[in-house]
């Protein structure tokens, strides 16, 4: 049994405010539930007055940030619910139930606004997959996922996967849920009727995830993978699949009132804030709550973060019909309490009080304003010898980071429901929403950016979510995101932060795309390393079925077309990562104005009638590997000629292939529509066409320079198989 | 035409299959675990998924529902039955098609489009193809490998109903990966039909799957 008093991560100054609104010393059960409750993890005390700087208005907007997940507009009867949750520190201790359990939490989230999860996207980072143990991890990350996603019935979609170095003892398990729900059936997390009944479903209350969110809010050492699994709680994909169908079942035969998930911070975390967002009180019998294990105490019972349970405010006279739905499903179910109009959350034992906070106490608790210092280090670019093309672009497409994730994705389910129209392995999965209507998503980062240069790599984190959704032919509509950085309390960490934060909002504002929902995964440092920072950006976008484009090369003769500059911007590249190991240098800046007129370029070009057969983003690996990949997919090759790549004069043929400037997209078009398509573009965006689709090499010259001539094969066998090989 | 769905806690498919057989113009209506009798029903489909969360073994706790009472019943009045997936586990966990589908080679759970060859058009949901005809539908399984001790029996008696076509993904006896029973009545499959009946997906070839009951 947990000691009441151990691990208590309330600052000094903390607990002299809670003595002084409560006017007296907290027992040690309120000590507990303010613990969790001012954790980061549930508080975001350090990160909220900068999150302000997002913009989350919009007209498409129908909730922001603040609750559970961000709903946005999509069709005249549809809205589209986006949430995004890390588990990092769970998952570094125990892989599989911590990535399972990742995707349970975000599942719920989209569940309590009375959405239908219809896709998942997961952001994942590794050490090298030469290290044993991030081999360990990232294959049972990634059973995790598809043991639960599948069981589930949701398409796992899209996604990343990035090896690093620095991700070694701190893997980054990052996932998207987006859900659909009829815009009249949209419920919320609220208690807003006195004397309606609290009634919580689904698993029963045990002993695990005890100190989740405090765990969640500290950095890992290498005790914890012993001292902290208690602190993981323990995902059951059945259950949750029928607590979903339940939930469905409930909200379509009863008044439902409100409706809240429970996850970090347990019942106290959902229950106060139920009460707290609409100024109400609680009263909660604590030997109601339908327990797993004997002899927990209400400690135990308010503070653990057991899965797969929902809380439900209903009228009274609704109760049994209530739990008769429960029971249908063979599901644990009880009337727990009663919405009260003290404001306070009063728990009682037995008929007698054991608890009594202020809602607003707990779910309100101070923002902490960290100090922000811009590091001393500098990222001096470095001079390299130049290596032959070929080489380069065959190292590229062979390094773990670039190659074919099929290895990952081919163990997710991503066909069910009968919604997924493109399919993984592009720049965005497209999902269909009804005969006409369909939406696009994906999810990216740029870590190594970021380190380099916190704004740029935030703004370019963003710009390539976007370009990724506007190459499937669909207009961003919403951002979410997943902030991972290391310990806040250092303000060399809290600078990154806030310049990631400022960059993305910027690129968000130049879209006039809103960020409606969020997570921060703060303490991403193990035994001294911390993570490189990595804000992983998911954008929904929604586009006409008719106006898909996918990224394989089509037909032979078809032009291939430049869109965006090129600039010598080698800093932070993955030709630099993977042909000379090194992250150096200035990355690629983000061009606002530039990034969005090549965006409105593509997107007209795509809707109106120009002969454009497809579209690719250009963004990790530069034109070299973004032409690779547009040939590998369509299994035909090409011809192009660098020298007429949109750039400044002097660049040398393999800046030109792996730069990786911003605000650029390959297209293909008819032969015959070319002229047309340059014509179009003349005085709004730099453009050319480059060369021509067909044959079975890809063939680099630079003017009447050869440059390289890898064949198809040889390029194929580079990308595919990598992963494989360590994987087995 | 009357399709009962069976759901199953876990079933996954069940929505799928519904669209799918709406799409071939018949009235689907989904049927309980619970429920013994299907008589209202003139076809009958077991949705893919994970019913009881595939624990104990895929298709195992199922297999001992009332409603698996009402469905040897609807076989006995000669009513087709279709099994997908996890549909296709469970009735060869109860032994209404012939052999089992154990556990994948590679041990791993593989999603992805397949080319698969259509060995005999005699039952209902093939009525419709032209035989040895190839069709494009996707897998999604970790427990879909065919195995029989007595594949010459099924040869013998026209009972291999798919067949994967140019690879043997999970590594079936002879790439098996649809059987029926004697009658030819009973089928189990594990590619799903349902999630290739549209091209907008990738392929309409399994529509002929649930328009083949009608036309039956």
């Amino acid at each position: 049994m947990l000691d009441d008093g151990d691990r208590m991560a309330l600052t000094n100054k903390e607990h002299e405010y809670v003595k002084k609104e409560l006017g007296r010393e907290p027992n040690s059960l309120e000590y507990g539930m303010l613990d969790i409750m001012f954790s980061e993890h549930c508080s975001y005390k350090s990160s909220r007055p900068v999150l302000r700087l997002f913009p989350n208005k919009g007209e498409r907007v129908i909730m922001g940030p603040g609750d559970d997940a961000g709903i946005v507009e999509l069709t005249d009867e549809l809205a589209l619910v986006i949430g995004m949750e890390s588990h990092n520190h769970p998952s570094a201790i125990e892989p599989y139930g911590g990535a399972g359990t990742g995707i349970g939490g975000i599942i719920r989230d989209i569940i309590s606004m009375g959405a239908r999860p219809v896709a998942l996207l997961d952001s994942l980072s590794f050490g090298h997959l030469e290290d044993p143990k991030s081999r360990y991890l990232f294959e049972h990350v990634v059973k995790g996922i598809s043991d639960y996603g599948n069981r589930v019935g949701i398409p796992t979609v899209g996604g990343e996967v990035e090896f690093d170095e620095n991700f070694k003892s701190n893997p980054l398990v990052n996932v998207v849920c987006i859900g659909l729900v009829p815009k009249d059936a949209i419920v919320k997390g609220i208690a807003p009727n006195i004397g309606d009944i609290f009634v919580l479903m689904g698993g029963r209350t045990g002993r695990d995830g005890i100190h989740g969110v405090t765990f969640a809010s500290e950095e890992l050492t290498t005790a914890s993978e012993i001292e902290d699994r208690p602190a993981v709680q323990v995902g059951d994909p059945f259950t949750k699949k029928q607590v979903m169908e339940a939930t469905f079942e409930a909200l379509e035969k009863i008044d439902v009132q409100g409706l809240k998930d429970l996850g970090g911070g347990g019942l106290t975390c959902c229950i106060s804030e139920m009460a707290a967002k609409s100024e109400n009180g609680a009263e909660v019998e604590i030997t109601s709550i339908p327990l797993r294990e004997e002899g927990m105490t209400p400690y135990e019972i308010m503070l653990s973060e057991s899965q797969e349970r929902m809380v439900f405010v209903v009228h009274p006279e609704d109760v049994d019909r209530l739990m008769a739905i429960f029971e249908k499903y063979e599901l644990p179910a009880a009337p727990v309490g009663k919405v009260t109009d003290t404001g306070r959350f009063v728990m009682m034992q037995n008929g007698e009080v054991i608890s009594d906070l202020p809602c607003e106490l707990l779910s309100d608790p101070p923002v902490i304003e960290r100090e922000a210092r811009k590091p001393e280090e500098t990222h001096e670019p470095v001079e390299f010898e130049e290596v032959d093309p070929k080489e380069a672009l065959l190292n590229l497409l062979s390094s773990q980071n670039i190659a074919s994730k099929k290895w990952v994705y081919s163990q997710y389910d991503h066909e069910v429901q009968v919604r997924t129209v493109v399919k993984p392995g592009d720049d965005a999965a497209v999902m269909r929403v009804d005969d006409e209507k369909a939406f696009a998503v994906t999810s990216d980062c740029n870590s190594i950016h970021t380190k380099l240069d916190p704004y740029h790599g935030g703004a370019g984190s963003v710009a390539e979510a976007i370009r990724n959704v506007v190459s499937m032919g669909a207009e961003p509509i919403c951002i979410a995101d997943c902030l991972n950085f290391g310990n806040p309390e250092k303000p060399e960490v809290f600078w990154q932060f806030k310049e990631c934060i400022r960059g993305m909002s910027d690129v968000a504002k130049r879209f006039n795309t809103p960020v409606v929902s969020g997570n921060v995964s703060f303490y991403n440092e193990t035994e001294g390393v911390t993570v490189n920072p990595s804000p992983v950006v998911g954008v929904a976008g929604l586009m006409d079925l008719k106006d898909i484009k996918t990224s394989d090369f089509k037909d032979k003769g078809n032009k291939i077309v430049v869109i965006g500059k090129t600039r010598p911007e080698l800093g932070g590249s993955e030709y630099q990562r993977a042909v000379y190991d090194v992250v150096q240098g200035k990355p690629p800046e983000v061009l606002l104005d530039e990034e969005y007129q090549s965006a409105k370029a593509v997107l007209e070009l795509i809707r109106g009638d120009f002969g454009v057969t497809a579209v690719h983003d250009c963004s990790a690996g530069g034109l070299g590997v973004a032409i690779s990949e547009m040939a590998i997919s369509g299994n035909i090759g090409a011809t192009v000629d660098l020298s007429r790549v949109p750039s400044p004069a002097g660049m040398t043929p393999s800046e030109i292939l792996f730069s990786e400037s911003h605000g650029r997209y390959v297209l293909t078009v008819r032969e015959d529509a070319a002229e047309e398509l340059l014509m179009k573009l003349k005085g709004e965006v730099p453009a050319a066409v480059v060369g021509k689709v067909g044959g079975e090499s890809l063939i680099f010259k630079d003017a009447e320079k050869d440059v390289m001539a890898p064949e198809l094969e040889a390029i194929e066998k580079s990308y595919y198989g990598v992963i494989e090989k360590f994987m087995a | 035409m009357k399709v009962g769905i069976i759901r199953f806690p876990g079933s996954n498919c069940d929505r799928d299959v519904f669209h799918a057989l709406e799409l071939a113009g018949t009235e689907p209506d989904y049927i309980w675990w619970n429920q013994r009798d299907l008589s209202d029903f003139e076809a009958l489909v077991i949705p893919g998924g994970f019913s009881y969360g595939d624990y104990l073994r895929a298709g195992a706790i199922a297999a001992i529902t009332p409603v698996i009472e009402g469905i040897k019943e609807s076989v006995k009045e000669n009513k087709p039955v279709l099994g997908i997936c996890n549909g296709a586990q469970i009735l060869a966990e109860v032994g209404l098609v012939p052999g089992v589908f154990t556990v994948n080679q590679n041990a791993k759970f593989i999603c992805k489009w397949t080319e698969l060859k259509v060995k005999t058009v005699r039952t209902p949901f093939t009525s419709m193809y032209k035989k040895n005809e190839v069709i494009k539908m996707p897998i999604a399984h970790a427990e879909g490998r065919y195995f029989t001790e007595n594949i010459e029996k099924l040869h013998e008696n026209d009972q291999i109903v798919l067949s994967f076509e140019s690879e043997n993904p999970n590594g079936s006896t002879e790439a098996i990966t649809g059987v029926c029973d004697e009658e030819g009545l009973v089928c189990a499959v594990m590619p799903h039909p349902e999630r290739a009946s549209e091209s907008i997906l990738g392929s309409d070839d399994g529509l002929k799957f649930f328009k083949g009951i009608v036309n039956y």
